[in-house]
Order: C-alpha cells, then structure tokens, then sequence
C-alpha cells in the first residue's frame, strides 16, 4: 500500500470513531440492564441481548409518538408538495409580470429565523383554535420548508424548456392540466429532492410541538422523546433505546436512498 | 379573489383574465401559508414587544421600553457573546473539517462508501436526539468522554463538562460541531465531483505535486462553495437552539444561554410575552442584516 493512502485510512479511521462510536454506544447500551450499566464497564458489549428494553420504551408511549410523527409528516408533506409545485409551476411557467418579485418575496423568506415567529405563531394558532392538536403543527411546518421548496422547484422548473407545453396549449389544454400532465411528471427528480429534504427537516423538528402541544397522547416524536429523557434519565438503558428508536427510521432511509438523500439534504444549500 | 375586484375587467381579454385568475388562485395556498406562519409574525412581534405581558393577563404598553431593557440585560449580551463564540468556533472547525472529510470520501478510495455512512450518520439524526445522547456523553460520572479520559491516563482533565460553568458553552459547540460537520462534508464533497478530472491531469503532467495541485487547482474551484458553507455556518449558528436547549437549557446560570434559548425560556417557560418578543426581534434583526450584509457582498464579488 502506498504511504498517503495508509495516512488516508488512519485519518478515516480516527472520524469514524469519533463520528461513529456514540451510535455503537447507544445501540450496546439500548440492549443492556439498568443494574449491568451502573455497575460494568461502559466499554463491555450486554451480557444478554435485552430486546425487551424496546417493547417497554414502545409500550410507555412512542407507539402512539411515532403514529403521530408519522401522521402530522405525512399531511405536511403532501400539502407542501402540492402548493409548492403549484405556486414554482405559476412562478416559473407563466408569464404575468409579478414572476421576479412573487419568487424574490416567499425566497426572502429563509432569512427569518423561527424563534422570532415564535410567539405569534403560539397566539395565531391559540386564536384559530389549533393549539393542542396534532394538525395544527402543519400549518408552521409547511410555511417553514415552503421558501426553500419553492426555490428548489422553481430553479428545476425553470431548465425544462418552453416548447414542452406549447403544444399543449395549441390544442386547448388549460393551465391547470398541464401542471398536472405535463410539469408535475417531468419536474419528479425535484420533487423527490424536497420530498426527502422535507421530511427529514419536518421529522426532526421540535420547537413547535414544544410550543404548541400539551397533551402527552399528542405528543411527537422529538417531544416525546425529550420528556421521557425527562422522566427516565437515571435508567440510562431505557434512554439509549428510546433514542435508537426515534433515529431508526432515517437511519434506513438513508442507508437504503444514500445518494438521494445526500443530493436531499444540500439541494437548497448548494443553490443558494 | 376575481380581476373584477379590480374594476379593469375590460381592459383584459378573456384569455388573460383566465391567465390571471388561475396565477391568483394558485398562489394563494402558498401565500396563505407563508404570510400566516412566516411573515405576518414579524410585524407582530414586533407589536407585542411594545407591551408588558404576561401571556394570559391584559397588555400594558410600555412603548419601547423593552428595547431599552434588552439592552441592559447581561443575560441578553452573554447569550449575544455565546452566539458570536459559536460563529467563530463553528467556521474554524466545522468548515476546516468539513472539507478534509469531503476530500477523503471524494477520493473515492476503496471503502469510501462506508466512511461516508458513518460521517454522515451526525446529521441524519434530530437536534433533540444528539443532544440527549450528548448529555450522556459528557456526563461526569458513567460518561463516554470522561471515561475515556481515564483510560488514556488523562484522568486529571474529568470534568462536568456540562455543569462547568466556564466549559459548558464549549462542550455545546462541541456537540453543535460533531452533529454538523458531515453536512458541509457532503457540501464540499459534491463541489469536488462537479471539478473535471482534466484539470488534474495537465497539472500532473506539469508535475504539480498532492499539496500544490490541492492549492492551486481545487482550493481556487472550490472556493464558492466555500463561501456558501461559510454563510451557511454563520447564519445556522445565529439561530441555533435544539442542542443547547436540551443538553444545558442555556445553563449553568446562563453560561451556555444563546439568544434563541433565551428568548424561549423568557415566552414560554417565564410567561413575559412582551419582553420575549422583543428578544425574538432582536434575534430576527441581528441574523437578518447580517444575512441580508453578507448576501450583499458576495453576490457583488460574483
């Protein structure tokens, strides 16, 4: 082996330790006994596997947490992909005048950090009667990944050329069908692109369930797994498992979409 | 929501009206949704900052005297400075890093797939969830790096790495550092592909050696992306709250506070809406011109 690519690999071995050990740490850790942690070294692999651990952490609540993570994504997503491809479809592809500044003014929009909109958003949605409930959490979800949607779709939206619908248009198509038979179907590698960044953002997201929901059966994901640390920090076992569970899901989304996922997660970065 | 509105109808022809009317109704969810959670809560903040409030009892109105109180707040400034530590530390170790990273997995030496999994993992996860399992890490007594520490035979620097005063913004941004390092990894890494490999080869064969061909070819083609990871880092680590909220919650008495945290625990967990909003004004004008600057400049260097 040559000398540079031995230091390569010393090099990388030293970050995937410090990138990857806390991941083995809360996995090993996730499969131990409360008493076997506490006393054993923290280095030492589990005695016996406790998978049970993951039937008490699901059963304590995050059946219900990952339900409704899953539903509240799920709404946002779906809504957000439609009124974004929509409003880049309009922004992009139809000429009338105001096309610069209605993209200019929602693209200004990721200059705005969310704990300024914090407080408003807490007495918008006590007023509009949508504190406390799992579908008020969609609203601030999808206003807060729309500028960045926007801005992915319509830079795509913009690179297909003009001729695509024109005949389209020759033969009487509206607007709104060749959104939907013609722009919708060819912008799909955009739309998976938002769709991942999306979700991961929306999946990962706090601050707005801290504010906004007070029932623990509404609670998501992160919520919920902020109050069962909580609750149940000195059974450091049970901590591990809950964290285990909560990142599984992108952990395989990832491993299974990896270049996908990676082009996902710094389209709007690379761009802007 | 008709052109009629506007009283103009006969100035367009039937197919423009149509053109408009769909343009009006089709942006309207999307503003509907924007102006509602994103932007019309400037203005109001900025209203609600005028009052002393307590969230549930009456507004009083101050007039600005909030914007005067922030600013002879110690908590404020301290967590101003905090935020302002973790720009600079966060350019100096996580753009640095970053690119040596991106360099490697760019290579495409054997096994890269593997080193871009785990160097990726970081962020993939939530801010809540690194931050519960850097709690642990840094805890003092079954924690990962003091144990660490101890096995190295550097037992004499244990700390509580969390509860120290002095040292507990640093092992926040240690932890901010550990979750968004592989993010600009990637950045840098999709900079590198996009550089045509026949640049390198004229290089070698004018016998331009590893450090010079880094520095003279892929420093120069890269240096966008540069710039762009360097806004990006800044304008992340002015609104950064999820880790330090739940590692420290902006303690010990304020030593790790940033001014999202503590604008949070002054509106939510304190109750004093009026004086939190100005706080959240504050925060919004500070990353906005300062975003606002730095697009400035380097949009015209282009």
């Amino acid at each position: 082996m040559k000398k540079s690519s031995i230091v390569y690999y010393i090099i990388a071995t030293i970050f995937s330790i410090i990138f990857g050990y806390p991941f083995i740490f809360m996995v090993s850790t996730s499969l131990k006994g409360n008493m076997e942690f506490l006393q054993e070294s923290i280095w030492s692999l589990p005695d016996t596997y406790k998978f049970i651990n993951y039937l008490d952490v699901l059963n304590s609540g995050f059946y219900q947490y990952f339900y409704n993570s899953i539903f509240v994504t799920l709404i946002s997503l779906v809504v957000l992909v439609f009124i974004s491809t929509l409003a880049s479809y309009i922004i992009t592809r139809i000429d009338f005048r105001m096309n610069k500044f209605v993209l200019a003014t929602f693209v200004a929009g990721m200059m705005i950090p969310i704990h300024s909109t914090l407080i408003p958003v807490y007495k918008i949605s006590r007023f509009l009667n949508l504190n406390n409930k799992l579908i008020g959490l969609a609203g601030p979800y999808i206003a807060f990944m729309l500028p960045v949607s926007i801005f992915i779709l319509s830079g795509f939206m913009e690179s297909i050329p003009k001729e695509i619908e024109e005949s389209a248009f020759m033969d009487g198509a509206s607007y709104f069908q060749i959104y939907t038979k013609i722009i919708l179907p060819l912008s799909k590698p955009a739309i998976s692109t938002i769709l991942i960044y999306n979700f991961v953002q929306i999946w990962n997201r706090f601050v707005y369930g801290l504010i906004l929901i007070s029932s623990p059966e509404k609670w998501i994901l992160t919520l919920g797994l902020w109050r069962f640390q909580g609750e149940h920090g000195f059974n450091v076992p049970y901590v591990m498992t809950a964290l285990t569970l909560a990142s599984i899901p992108l952990i395989i989304l990832f491993i299974l979409l990896q270049e996908k996922v990676v082009q996902g997660m710094t389209a709007g970065a690379l761009k802007a | 929501m008709d052109s009629n509105d506007f009283g103009l109808t006969e100035f367009f022809s039937e197919k423009t009206q149509k053109k408009l009317r769909f343009v009006l109704l089709g942006l309207i969810p999307a503003y509907i949704f924007y102006l509602l959670y994103l932007i019309v809560p400037i203005p109001l903040s900025f209203y609600y900052s005028l009052f002393s409030w307590s969230g549930i009892k009456d507004l009083v109105f101050v007039g600005l005297e909030n914007w005067q109180l922030v600013l002879q707040d110690e908590i404020f400034w301290k967590a101003l400075s905090n935020n302002f530590l973790l720009v600079i530390l966060s350019l100096l170790i996580q753009i640095p890093i970053g690119l040596l990273l991106g360099v490697f997995i760019s290579k495409k030496i054997k096994g890269y797939k593997i080193f871009r999994v785990i160097f990726f993992l970081p962020y993939i996860m939530s801010a809540v969830a690194v931050g519960i399992l850097f709690s642990y890490i840094y805890d003092p007594n079954f924690g990962l790096l003091n144990n660490l520490l101890q096995m190295i035979g550097l037992g004499s620097l244990q700390s509580a790495w969390l509860g120290n005063r002095s040292l507990a913004i640093f092992s926040v941004i240690g932890a901010i550092s550990w979750r968004f390092t592989p993010f600009y990894m990637i950045l840098f890494s999709a900079a590198l592909v996009s550089i045509p490999q026949s640049i390198y080869e004229a290089a070698r064969i004018d016998g331009a050696r590893g450090w010079q061909r880094f520095f003279s070819i892929t420093l120069p083609m890269i240096k966008p992306t540069i710039i762009n990871a360097c806004i990006l880092s800044l304008t992340g680590s002015l609104k950064a709250f999820g880790l330090a909220f739940t590692m420290t919650g902006g303690g010990p008495n304020h030593a790790s506070e940033l001014m999202a945290t503590y604008m949070y625990k002054t509106a939510f967990t304190d109750m004093e809406m009026g004086y939190g909003s100005t706080i959240g004004i504050y925060l919004f004008l500070i990353a906005f011109s300062i975003s606002m600057t730095v697009l400035f400049f380097s949009k015209r260097k282009k």
